[in-house]
């Protein structure tokens, strides 16, 4: 938010300035929501997929965003196109199943967000549900906002969350009583 | 909440994410995404940020200029798809270090003419662009050559619009009465600029941003 080319972050008084809600330039617009993107693909795809996905969601962003005329919601837009992504490669695991732990196609880098149990844990939840638990819980969207990235209704998108979350703790637990 | 949750909102990202919008960046102008390249120019006027499209050069922005309105402007004459891209401003930043260094007496990097409006404004500036390195013009000669003798108020108008400062030297433009005239970008840098190219006398190096 410091960021002072920042268009999305400046507010003016309402009714006085037309030009609010005005697209920013994609450099602001990259800097201000990157984190939030990063964070959600890490959770949602692990730290080896991670930045594959998040290239293919800002790159998909920046070929749209030359035609985008309505800038109120950004943040949720290119969530939308991230879960999209994130979507798609759970689709693509699927098809050829193999568990991250065991078949890295790449060597892992080692990283300190690398945490093993954590994405077995995460990994482990049907896809909706785990999209509806990282946007709900760890990015904090209201339901609102987690509905329209899901692309479902918002009593949908509580029910996953809800779901995804006690199963999450149940696998934990059970993680710690054997481990 | 659970010890999972709380795990992956402490997870620090912003080094991570950081080096991901960097690739971003060199992978969107492999794919030419990018309408408009900006980046800064250390120089001794100061830092300056260069935009670049593909056309070439479109504007030069002083560090007193409001750089909100600038990116504000960009976005809404030229394209909302502006990044940071530092291969898509080698060439303006390569040339502008080599003039300031007093390597290179010719810039050789297209102008892109967006700003600035068709017409006599345009046609100032073009024949403004034509002023040797060291030489000076003085309004009323630049208005000449743009096609109307006698609008020398106009030209000043025109070169004080002028989007590319530097690159299109307007700051070889002068009064015919005597003295430097007036700068856009504060009349010390015009100083600056045209003891640089030895158009005055004195040492460029030693006149140094006031304050």
């Amino acid at each position: 938010m410091a960021d002072r080319l920042s268009g999305i972050s400046r507010r003016e008084p309402a009714g006085r300035s037309p030009r609010v809600d005005a697209v920013p330039p994609f450099s602001s617009f990259l800097e201000e929501h990157r984190a939030d993107v990063y964070r959600f693909l890490l959770a949602a795809v692990g730290p080896q997929d991670a930045d594959d996905c998040f290239q293919e969601t800002f790159l998909s962003a920046l070929r749209a965003y030359a035609d985008l005329r309505d800038a109120r919601n950004l943040r949720g837009w290119v969530l939308t196109i991230a879960t999209r992504k994130a979507l798609d490669h759970w689709r693509a695991r699927e098809r050829r199943p193999m568990p991250v732990e065991e078949l890295p196609e790449r060597p892992a880098p080692p990283r300190e967000d690398a945490d093993p149990e954590l994405w077995r844990a995460v990994g482990a939840l049907p896809p909706m549900q785990r999209a509806a638990v990282i946007h709900r819980y760890v990015l904090d969207l209201p339901y609102a906002e987690v509905a329209s990235a899901l692309g479902c209704s918002e009593e949908a998108a509580r029910a996953s969350a809800a779901v995804g979350r006690k199963k999450l703790r149940a696998t934990v637990l059970a993680g710690e009583e054997t481990g | 909440m659970s010890d999972v949750l709380r795990r992956l909102r402490a997870t620090d990202v912003e080094a991570a994410s950081k080096r991901a919008a960097e690739r971003l960046v060199g992978r969107a102008h492999g794919r030419g995404l990018v309408d408009v390249a900006f980046g800064t120019v250390d120089s001794p006027l100061g830092s300056m940020t260069v935009f670049v499209t593909k056309t070439g050069l479109v504007r030069v922005a002083y560090p007193e200029e409001r750089m909100d309105r600038v990116f504000e402007e960009v976005v809404e004459t030229l394209s909302p798809r502006v990044l940071e891209d530092p291969k898509g401003t080698e060439r303006a930043r390569r040339e502008l270090d080599a003039y300031f260094e007093g390597r290179l007496h010719r810039f050789r990097m297209p102008v892109d003419w967006a700003f600035v409006p068709q017409g006599f404004f345009r046609r100032v500036l073009e024949e403004t662009a034509r002023i040797p390195f060291g030489s000076v013009s003085t309004y009323g000669e630049v208005a000449l050559r743009a096609g109307s003798a006698r609008a020398a108020r106009a030209a000043g108008n025109a070169l004080h619009e002028n989007p590319v400062p530097i690159v299109v030297p307007c700051h070889r433009v002068v009064p015919a009465s005597g003295g430097i005239g007036k700068y856009g970008g504060d009349e010390w840098r015009k100083a600056w600029l045209l003891r640089l190219e030895g158009a005055i006398p004195g040492d460029a190096g030693r006149s140094e941003a006031p304050g």
